[in-house]
């Protein structure tokens, strides 16, 4: 009696375990033993996003006519993903003429490469994939295409094969050098002479690191500026304040520009330097760059807080839909596709500049930009 | 013949010894780094007060910061070291169970669907019983799965290591959700010129202490971790027991995790907690408790918390990278375990037998 009572609440444990720990990989499995329309249903509903567009039950009847398209997200870390979650949601709806099987794979590349061989089995059209992990793909792909099934990497890259249709996502190399070269214009215009940095980086090793390092310091080297330190705030407010705290005080004095890779770690360093009366923002000590510009971040932007700001978007589905539009009519698309970012600061910040001669404009803060950002 | 314990003899039976040395190991590196770099050997330790934009004067230095981030690792640590003396196991869901306090106190705080407010919705005293509530829920759950169905402390409290994080996701809605509020903020914010989170940390630790110390408590937790049996036959009964120190863990959870919150006053469901649980176990284990259950030592365990930021706050000021923070905790361990493992011990005994031995055959 005890014993079996034991193996109930155990079974009950773990289907709730099932449940709520791990929504992407459980729904995974589930779309490999049942049809691939209850698959669509289930996986938004287990991310309780069932607000968002849910297809009707009966998708089958009409999945003849629609695109079928498998998306294995790597999670919902960030306000960013989610937006880029959304993105997808919104532009593959059943009304613009697709059937989106999601998954969210919660950050775990075993469930996210079982989340493609689902994708494969059920047979889709299409198959997008933010690879959580930029290696171990080769296999998986080289099924894809042996399936005549077209992937589209998008924003996070593959580094150890080629056997896509085409890339699409932000170029972040291209994000450290416009926040040099601004830098640059900036400083000259205001008639600051010594640049000293400190740099707050994301997870060391995650590709817009890479990248917004890589440009930055390109313009660090070529304008002879004094980069202080650089540490790791992984991409997190309590990161960006625990480092800017310590900061203040290795640096007390010493610094007046400080670069975070992304809105959360400037939020994060903000308060630190609050608390250390460093006062921060246009027209004061210390310039405060910051990347991503999520509708937080232009906020402060718009408070006079973080200098300028510089655009990682998220929304890479019509991006990606364009593409696929391009491939259904049979034409050929690019390998990288590259999407259109914006810079944002307010007018005393705006100065023109140009990225290895292509001149960039810059975007002012307004409520109706801040209104329209993800 | 019974002789007096030499000084020598008394510190080496200390049970602080093996944690003070390691905090003080850790504190040395700085008075060298600044003595070899020509400033003051002791700016590391140097503590004054500064003006700050929308706080008053608050304190400010290296060790106020120690002891500022240390307090969710100290508050986690009291918990887990009454579950570790208790059940002879960890729980590992402390990290999480912090992400989803946070994620309850944040929602109710700004409302169901909010993702940024500047207003609270209700009285902050409401967002942190339930977040703490909530917690002490868990605590519950892990406590029942140990205590009454007997699965080991690891595998019970594996189930909220993964669930707890997610369901704080699902109540976030999947978002961060942004309190901005300074009411909110005052808690992992200033109180006068004293970080809150300290004064946060002492309460917790000054009421277990009473408690343990007032009641039986301690003496039972303790008995019952050395044998559940026997103490079962003594009249104590362990299951209420075990029960008890893993709802206490949670409820020290439902802090931490509120703590942590306040400090960036969002709930931030990914990140809130991440990996402290393992911080919490190494700060029992730093403090010469034994992994293994029975006798604690709350004060170590303390110490211990305080230890593991020391060295993070450390590699900040060395200016070396916290991504190498891991090998650094990782050697520590190492000398610690090692110097608890049966075989050193046994050699360390022999050695010293063989001495005493030398020095009885020479008088």
């Amino acid at each position: 009696m005890k014993k079996k009572l034991l193996g109930l609440m155990l079974a009950a444990t773990m289907a709730v375990g099932m449940l709520a720990g791990c929504g992407g990989s459980g729904s995974a499995d589930t779309a490999a033993d049942t049809s691939s329309d209850a698959a669509a249903t289930e996986a938004p509903a287990a991310e309780a996003e069932a607000e968002a567009e849910a297809p009707a039950a009966d998708a089958g009847a009409a999945s003849g006519d629609l695109i079928k398209i498998g998306f294995a997200q790597v999670g919902h870390e960030s306000d960013w993903r989610t937006a880029s979650t959304k993105s997808c949601q919104d532009v593959f709806s059943e009304a613009n003429g697709y059937d989106l099987q999601f998954v969210d794979c919660d950050n775990d590349s075993a469930a996210q490469l079982e989340a493609v061989r689902t994708f494969i089995e059920s047979g889709v059209d299409y198959i997008i994939i933010d690879p959580i992990v930029a290696t171990g793909w080769d296999t998986v792909l080289t099924e894809c295409s042996d399936a005549g099934i077209p992937v589209i990497v998008i924003d996070r890259t593959i580094d150890d094969s080629d056997n896509y249709t085409a890339w699409v996502g932000s170029d972040f190399k291209n994000e450290g050098l416009a926040a040099g070269e601004w830098l640059k214009a900036y400083v000259d215009a205001k008639g600051i002479s010594e640049v000293n940095v400190l740099v707050i980086s994301g997870s060391t090793g995650a590709s817009a690191q890479i990248g917004r390092s890589e440009g930055f310091d390109e313009a660090v080297a070529k304008y002879g500026w004094n980069k202080l330190d650089e540490q790791t705030g992984d991409f997190t407010e309590d990161g960006g304040q625990e480092v800017m705290e310590s900061y203040c005080k290795s640096y007390a004095g010493k610094f007046n520009v400080v670069v975070c890779q992304n809105d959360n770690e400037a939020f994060g360093a903000m308060t630190a330097m609050d608390n250390a009366g460093i006062s921060y923002g246009p027209g004061n000590d210390v310039i405060l760059i910051s990347f991503d510009a999520c509708t937080a971040g232009l906020k402060e932007v718009q408070a006079g807080k973080i200098t300028a700001d510089f655009e990682c978007n998220p929304l890479a589905a019509p991006f990606v839909e364009e593409a696929i539009q391009t491939l259904q009519s049979g034409g050929s698309v690019d390998k990288a596709i590259y999407m259109e970012e914006h810079w944002y600061a307010l007018p005393d910040a705006i100065v023109d500049f140009s990225i290895d001669g292509a001149a960039q404009s810059m975007t002012e803060v307004t409520d109706a930009v801040i209104e329209a950002q993800y | 013949m019974k002789k007096e314990k030499t000084f020598l003899q008394k510190v080496r039976e200390w049970p602080l010894l093996l944690p003070v040395v390691a905090l003080f190991l850790v504190m040395a590196v700085n008075i060298i780094y600044d003595a070899a770099n020509g400033n003051n050997p002791f700016t590391f330790f140097m503590i004054t007060l500064q003006n700050t934009t929308g706080n008053g004067t608050i304190l400010y230095g290296r060790i106020i910061d120690i002891l500022n981030r240390g307090s969710e690792a100290a508050i986690l640590a009291i918990g887990m070291t009454l579950v570790v003396s208790s059940s002879a196991g960890t729980d590992i869901s402390v990290g999480s169970v912090m992400a989803l306090a946070a994620s309850v106190c944040c929602v109710m705080l700004a409302g169901f669907g909010e993702t940024s407010v500047t207003e609270l919705r209700m009285p902050l005293i409401f967002g942190v019983i339930g977040g703490i509530l909530i917690a002490c829920v868990c605590g519950m759950f892990n406590g029942f799965l140990v205590a009454y169905l007997k699965i080991q402390p690891m595998v019970a409290t594996l189930i909220l290591f993964s669930a707890a994080r997610a369901i704080g996701f699902l109540v976030n809605n999947n978002m961060i959700v942004y309190v901005r509020n300074d009411t909110f903020g005052k808690i992992g914010g200033f109180t006068g010129i004293i970080p809150t989170p300290i004064i946060i940390a002492l309460v917790c630790v000054v009421l277990t202490a009473l408690i343990l110390k007032k009641t039986a408590l301690g003496t039972y937790i303790q008995s019952v971790g050395i044998n559940p049996k026997a103490s079962r036959i003594a009249g104590l009964s362990s299951v209420a027991i075990i029960f008890m120190t893993y709802v206490i863990c949670g409820f020290f959870a439902g802090v931490a995790g509120i703590v942590k919150a306040s400090r960036i006053t969002s709930a931030d469901p990914n990140n809130v907690g991440l990996y402290m649980e393992m911080d919490a176990i190494l700060a029992v284990a730093l403090g010469g408790n034994s992994l293994g259950g029975g006798k604690f030592n709350l004060t170590g365990s303390i110490i211990g918390a305080y230890t593991i930021q020391a060295i993070t706050t450390t590699l900040y000021a060395l200016g070396v990278s916290t991504d190498q923070a891991p090998v650094f905790k990782a050697i520590i361990v190492i000398m610690i375990v090692a110097i608890q493992a049966p075989p050193v011990q046994a050699y360390f005994r022999k050695r010293r037998a063989a001495k005493l031995a030398l020095q009885q055959e020479v008088a």
